[in-house]
This record gives C-alpha cells, structure tokens and sequence, in this order.
C-alpha cells in the first residue's frame, strides 16, 4: 500500500481553480519530487496536503487512513510534518528548544507538572533533551543547541527546521524548496542530508523544488504541475527529458 | 549545561528578591526608611506582580492585552468580599482562602473573555481587551452586595438593595468597599512580607511555566503561529493558558492591593492603570521578567520620591522614562551594555545581556 494516496484532488479560490485534478501516489521510503513552473500551484499542495485548505475535493491517505478535511494539528499527528518555503523557525527560542518545540507531542506531561516541577517534569525533559540532541547531531546542528534559531546562519535555519520537522516523528516528510537561496556547496550537502534522513529515519519524503541539479540528482520519481494540473508524472530521467516538461519551463 | 543556566538565572532572580526585601527590611527597622517611602512598598509588591504576570501574556505568548487593570480589580472584589463576609475567621487562613478566590474568580474571567479575545490578533486584540476590562470596571461600579441573616444580596442599583439590620452592606456600587484593611489589623505589619511572599510565588509560577513544555509551547504560538500548528501544537489552547494564568496572578496582584487599602474603589482600576502595567513590562524588556520587577521598582518609586521637584515631577519622569527606554531598547546601548558586561563579569554572560 502507497504511504501517501491522492486522488482527483481540486481547491478553488474563487474563479480560480488552483489545483485541479491532482492525483499522486508515493511508496514508503521514496524520495519523491514535485516540480513545475512559478505559480503552478506547488505550495497549494502542500497546503492542502498539510490541511491549511481545505479541498473542494478530492480524497487523501495517508498509509491507508483518511485524513482529508482534518485540520493541521490533526495531520500532524496523523504523520505529516513539513517545512517552509520561506523558512519559519522559532527565532526567539533556542535551537535544541526548537526542537523540543517539535518533540511537544511525543513527549507529554501536563502544565502543573510543568510549573511545580513534579518527577516526571524531569524524567520527560531529561528524555526531550536526548532525544532532540539526538536529532540535532544528525543535522551537524548540536554544537549550535544553545544559540537563538534567529541567530543561525541561513542553510543551518534550513536544516534545523528539517530537524524539528522530523522531531514530530512524522510517515511523511515534506520539504518546500529546502534548497532555495543556498549555494552549489550548500546544496550538495543538504542532498546529502536529505538523502541520509530517508535513510536514517526510513522516511518517506516528497520535496518541491526549482534546482533541477537537487531534483535530478535525489528523486526517485517526480510529478510536475502546471497550470494546477498535473502534466506528467513518472520516473525521474523520463520525465526530465519529456518535451511537454521542457515546454512547460521555457516555453514554446 | 543548557539547564543549568536558566536554572541560575532563576535563581538570581530570586535572591535579588529576596535581598531587597532584607535591605527594605533592615532600613524600616533602624528607622532609615521615611513614611512616605514605607506607604510605597505593598503597592510597589502589587505592581510588580502585575507586570510580571502581564509580561507572560505580552513578552512570551506575544498578544498585547490591555486589560489587565479588570482582572486586578475582579480579583480585588471578589477577593474583599470574601474577606467581609468570613470576617469570623481566623485572619491568616482567611487571607490564604482570599488570595486563591481572588485568583480563581480572575483565572474565571481569564477564561470567559479570553474565549472571544484570543480569536483576535494584534492590534483588535489590544483593543477589545481594553474594552473588556472597561466592561469589568463599569459592572462593578453599580453592583451592591450585602449580606445578613437571609444569605447573600446582590443588587444591581440601590434602590434594589435592602439588607436587613443585623447583616452589612459590603460593596455599595460606586462607594466600592470600606474596612477591608480593618480586618486585617494582625498581619498589618507583615503585608510588606505577604508582598514579597506573593512576588515570589508569581514569579516561581511564571518562571517555571515558561521554562517547561507549556512554555515552549506558547513562545512557539508567538515566534511563528503557522510553524507551531505544522509541528502540531494547538495555539489557541496554549494562548489561553497564558492569558488564564496571567488573569489569575493579575486577581492575586488585585487582592493584595484591596487587602491593602481602607478604601477599595472600582476607579481606580481604570484603564490607566492597564497602561501604566504595561509600561513596566515593555520598559522592564519583554519577556525579561527580573527587568520587569526592575523597571515595577524604579518607575513607581520615581514620582513619589520626586515630589521634591513640585511641578517639574512629571517632567523628570517622562525623561526617565526615556532614557529607561533607550538604555533597554537602543542598540547602541545594548552593545555598550554587553561590553560592560564582558568587563566587568567576564565573557561569559555577554550572550545573557545580549
């Protein structure tokens, strides 16, 4: 069974139908990749995805359970995590409590606990703290825990909100533009991140991205949109090399 | 390591409490301290307590509310009546049971406007609170109470308001509530302490929330709303938190200043007030709780001890002010600051300063 099931997803924004007719299909564990020209409604899917839209219609499932409709604290415990085009981190908080930002859910114990300082206040940040140092280490981010998010520098903030992604202990990971505003070197070492966070934490990952060098060199399969539609979708060197995909980004 | 130092910094908090109230303590008794200074210690208490609790809702989950004056006042009715109608009991237990009503029936209303409130955002919100806290103000002001051998009578204009000649009129509408310090005659001596005591526990309550998942919780419904929902955290819910904890400690701030005053009177908590709160939050550096009790200290003491300058009070006040604001806000300052810092305690506690 597929981890993540779209079919014949579609929102309207008022005359506009922004995504039409979307449908996916990714395998646990792959490395999937959705590309497209500007404006060809990415985020959207993401969006809907991640349940800030609600779909006109449309059904997701998520490793056979369905989640469309549901609100995105629901869908993120359900096992979707994500990050942002434009990064949005906890600027004010430090980086390991970024992390345990995202590590809320997994690790629980109520607010009275919390400011009467009962056992299990400790037993429960002692594990939080392991664990998102954990985390951390993989991204290279560990000798940085203390410092404000705000305070690091750009591929780092990219990476830490992969981290703190990831912390949710999500099925699914979706990444939106990760490689956006990094250079060549940068970039080659975030492929090598990704790469190792499917690995590592047998992720299922579906990325958007515009460097085709990124897209080409990690994604298993792609679907690229256009226009909200999907134009075609299939095996990374087929569809890279497909003339409809070539006319859609450079035109006629 | 990362424990450690919030840990410390806790602390440092507390014994800088602490030492105050040793040094305030020692002076009154060799008789350093003047009247008028000795007058401004509970209010100094009271005002503190309010903007360390303001500072949970403004500086760590990020929504300017500026109705902070109604819950004090709520706190302080709630809390004065209690003690009027329980005027048999002993006064220590009565006053314990006082503080944790004034904080319950604030923590109520916390609730009660925080549920339309907190679908708002920024500058609405800054205003509908405003408003609730004038509602609060103005239902009080025609509200009667009274109680005798029948029970309990409430009233909503004097006309209304009959109590029978054995029982008392506790809250009379605009006249607000008369005698409560009165009851209070034993612990008179010791509210200064029974301040602090409150101080202590507001800022053990505040400091250990933000320092927990809760806490995370709510400075990640202020850093980033969108992010906080993606990483499954329910803002509206830890934005409630914030706002019902703080209305409970801004009652408890209510009750000690009711319990403080011969005359209790609803215009006093005028939106005045709220404002006056927040400028100690803001010059104080929000989401700095030491500099809030800080900043609390020094702008309440100031027109007090500078009615020496007769008519030029205001006016130094106001440069004060400012300079606080500077000196707090300023990048040029900050940086000045952390070099100082750097060379007087050493390298280690520029990040702090900074």
């Amino acid at each position: 069974m597929a981890m993540l099931e779209v079919k014949n997803l579609a929102i309207q924004f008022g005359g506009l139908r922004a995504v039409d007719n979307f449908h996916i299909s990714i395998e646990k564990g792959q490395l999937y990749g959705l590309i497209g020209p500007n404006g060809a409604g990415k985020t959207t899917v993401f969006n809907l995805l991640t349940g800030v839209y609600k779909p006109n219609e449309g059904v997701i499932k998520l490793d056979g359970v369905d989640i469309t409709g549901k609100n995105t604290i629901e869908i993120n415990k359900a096992g979707i995590a994500r990050t942002f085009q434009n990064i949005r981190l906890f600027k004010g908080l430090s980086v390991l409590d970024n992390v345990k930002v995202g590590l809320h859910n997994q690790n629980s114990y109520d607010t009275f606990t919390g400011i009467f300082r009962l056992p299990r206040y400790f037993k429960v940040e002692k594990a939080m703290n392991e664990r998102a140092m954990e985390i951390l280490k993989v991204f290279d981010l560990d000798k940085e825990a203390d410092l404000l998010a705000g305070n690091l520098p750009y591929g780092k903030q990219r990476k830490l909100e992969i981290a703190r992604a990831l912390a949710t202990d999500p099925k699914l990971l979706l990444l939106d533009e990760p490689a956006a505003g990094m250079n060549p070197n940068e970039t080659q070492e975030l492929m090598d991140t990704i790469r190792f966070v499917r690995d590592h934490f047998d992720m299922t990952i579906l990325l958007i991205e515009h460097d085709m060098r990124l897209v080409g060199g990690i994604c298993e399969e792609l679907t690229v949109l256009n226009f909200g539609q999907v134009l075609i979708q299939g095996e990374t060197s087929t569809v890279l090399n497909d003339p409809a995909v070539i006319t859609a980004y450079l035109g006629e | 390591m990362k424990m450690n130092k919030t840990t410390k910094n806790n602390m440092i908090t507390y014994l800088m409490v602490i030492a105050a109230y040793v040094i305030v303590q020692t002076m009154s008794s060799t008789g350093h301290l003047s009247r008028l200074l000795s007058g401004l210690l509970v209010p100094i208490c009271v005002y503190t307590i309010a903007a360390v609790s303001l500072n949970l809702v403004v500086g760590f989950s990020g929504e300017l509310s500026l109705g902070h004056a109604g819950f004090m006042c709520v706190g302080a009715y709630a809390s004065s009546i209690f003690s009027n109608i329980a005027s048999d009991m002993p006064s220590v237990p009565r006053f314990i049971i006082a503080v944790l009503i004034g904080a319950a029936v604030a923590a109520i209303f916390g609730v009660i406007i925080g549920i339309p409130v907190l679908r708002l955002r920024g500058d609405y919100l800054a205003i509908v609170t405003l408003a609730f806290g004038e509602i609060i103000k103005n239902i009080i002001n025609i509200l009667y109470v009274g109680v005798d051998s029948e029970g309990l009578h409430v009233a909503t204009s004097s006309q209304n308001f009959h109590v029978a000649a054995d029982g008392k009129e506790i809250l009379k509408g605009a006249l607000g509530i008369s005698g409560t310090a009165t009851l209070y005659k034993d612990l008179r001596d010791y509210f200064f302490l029974i301040g602090v005591i409150l101080v202590l526990v507001t800022l053990f309550i505040v400091q250990n929330l933000v320092n927990s998942r809760t806490g995370r919780a709510i400075m990640s419904t202020r850093d980033n709303r969108i992010a906080a929902e993606s990483v499954g955290i329910n803002v509206m819910k830890y934005k409630m938190i914030a706002f019902v904890i703080s209305a409970a400690l801004a009652g408890v701030a209510g009750v000690l200043y009711a319990h403080n005053m011969s005359m209790l009177k609803v215009s006093t908590f005028d939106y005045n007030m709220s404002i006056l709160v927040l400028v100690y939050v803001v010059l104080g550096g929000i989401g700095s709780l030491r500099g809030s009790i800080i900043a609390t200290v020094i702008l309440y003491a100031l027109p007090e001890l500078l009615r020496g300058f007769a008519t030029y009070r205001m006016l130094i006040y106001a440069i004060v002010l400012i300079v606080m604001m500077l000196f707090n806000w300023a990048p040029a300052a900050r940086d000045w600051r952390s070099r100082m810092m750097e060379k007087f305690f050493g390298k280690k506690n520029e990040k702090e300063a900074a």
